[in-house]
């Protein structure tokens, strides 16, 4: 239930973004980032709908990857 | 530099020169993540690991740790006229004490699964005739959501049961009930939340190296080599081995929404007990966002866990899941009989999963 996801912000409006994740656009709030500066290109952390912090694209990439094993093993592929 | 992060090689490395380090000794390390579980079960991190470093897992399952009477509360709730009951998807098939919230929807409950508790608010906007209650379940990495949205103003027929719980009051019980450990893996999402500093207090205290890692299996290494190292040294500072996403503050925005939206209160920690200070009460000013209150649901209290499970050994890392007698015969994710098998952080449900591949 931690698990939290990188996405890249692709659209912002206010404190609504639209980010992609793996592909996948959603809209996420970033009430809680606020004051990081974040701006579009960037990557966030998203939790449940929300970036809870910006982090670097090398860093979105990586968690991605685990994201998407924790994903498959969930449906029981093999990895 | 992915493929940096993951290569088995550097893994194995790191893990031979904690073998070296820790020569002699016999080290328990606890993480108190389901995630970290799930990277350490997968790569087979104890498996690379010399037999004298012994990884348990901790309560870092908020589903795992919901009171069964808890969930019992809600389930009954989703079955009362004009009553919604929404939640995330890995609550569903939690055993409560006598049902769980899919046995609920099944009887005609309205159950709904949600990914964010904006979703829940925008079905309470737009369904005025039905009271929606969130059941909220989660650590400091969940808990903003709901503080920020209760803030900023719900709909009058919206309101949150807390089961939010707070991580370094956990990990302060287990130490002094003594439980035997010679450092802690700090939770990396949790820590995006609330920085370095909390953990600062109970290393000192306690006299335990704490160390905040990453998701990745080098992550996952580096920082019990960070751990293994200062045992032998004789030193307990905390740590940061991901320092990509967890800021020495935390997140301020998030930490000021939440002291402003909650207090602290005790709470029962299923198969744990009670833990002073580790729950979160809506403050008076948004009481009528309560659900607890605004519908008599009683909280967390003492509880069993269902007949013949030992969640509550394996949430305080004393046994390992498959030490379990149920483990894999009568308990299994498609029949779980605890909640440490139900949710994807739980630690006998991830630890299932990777041994029937073997
Ligand atoms: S294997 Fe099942 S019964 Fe045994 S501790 Fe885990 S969840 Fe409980």
């Amino acid at each position: 239930m931690c698990l939290a996801i990188p996405a890249k912000v692709i659209k912002l409006d206010g404190e609504r973004a639209e980010v992609e994740i793996g592909g996948i656009r959603k809209e996420a709030s970033l009430a809680l980032v606020a004051d990081q500066g974040v701006g579009i290109g960037d990557y966030v952390l998203i939790h449940t709908g929300y970036a809870i912090t910006k982090i670097d694209e090398v860093e979105a990439e990586s968690i991605l990857k685990t994201w998407r094993q924790v994903m498959a093993a969930e449906k029981g592929e093999s990895l | 530099m992915l493929a940096q992060f993951r290569d088995r090689e550097l893994v194995g490395r790191v893990a031979s020169e904690i073998a070296e380090a820790s020569r002699g000794k016999r080290l328990k390390i606890m993480h108190v993540c389901g995630t970290h579980e799930w990277t350490i079960t997968h790569f087979g991190i104890r498996d690379m690991l010399p037999e004298n470093v012994q990884i348990v897992a901790g309560p870092g399952c908020p589903v795992c740790v919901t009171p069964g009477n808890e969930i019992d509360a809600i389930a009954e709730l989703s079955m009362m006229k004009g009553m919604a009951v929404t939640t995330f998807g890995d609550v569903l098939r939690v055993p409560g004490n006598r049902t769980s919230l899919s046995e609920a929807k099944a009887n005609g409950g309205d159950v709904r699964v949600v990914y964010s508790i904006a979703d829940s608010i925008r079905m309470a906007k737009e369904e005025k005739g039905k009271e929606v209650v969130h059941f909220s379940i989660g650590f400091e990495t969940t808990a903003p959501m709901a503080a920020v949205e209760i803030i900023r103003g719900a709909p009058e027929n919206f309101s949150i049961f807390s089961a939010h719980k707070l991580i370094p009051p956990a990990m302060d019980f287990l130490l002094r009930a003594g439980v035997n450990l010679d450092g802690f893996i700090c939770p990396g999402h949790v820590s995006t939340i609330i920085g370095v500093r909390p953990y600062r207090g109970l290393a000192a205290k306690y006299r335990k190296p704490m160390v905040i890692a990453g998701f990745e299996p080098l992550d996952v290494v580096l920082g019990i080599r960070n751990i293994v190292r200062q045992v032998v040294a004789g030193t307990h500072l905390v740590g940061n081995e991901y320092k990509r996403a967890v800021r020495d503050g935390g997140n301020e925005i998030a930490l000021q929404t939440l002291d402003k939206a909650f207090e602290v209160r005790d709470a029962y920690w299923r198969g744990v007990g009670k833990i002073p200070a580790s729950g979160m009460l809506l403050r008076r000013k948004y009481r009528g966002f309560d659900a607890a209150l605004k519908f008599g649901i009683e909280v967390g209290k003492e509880d069993r866990m269902p007949a013949g499970c030992s969640c509550g050994e394996v949430l305080k890392g004393m046994m390992a899941p498959e030490e379990c007698p149920l483990f894999g015969r009568s308990c299994t994710p498609e029949h779980p009989i605890g909640p440490c098998m139900v949710s994807i952080e739980g630690t006998c449900a991830i630890v299932y999963k990777f041994r029937r591949k073997k």
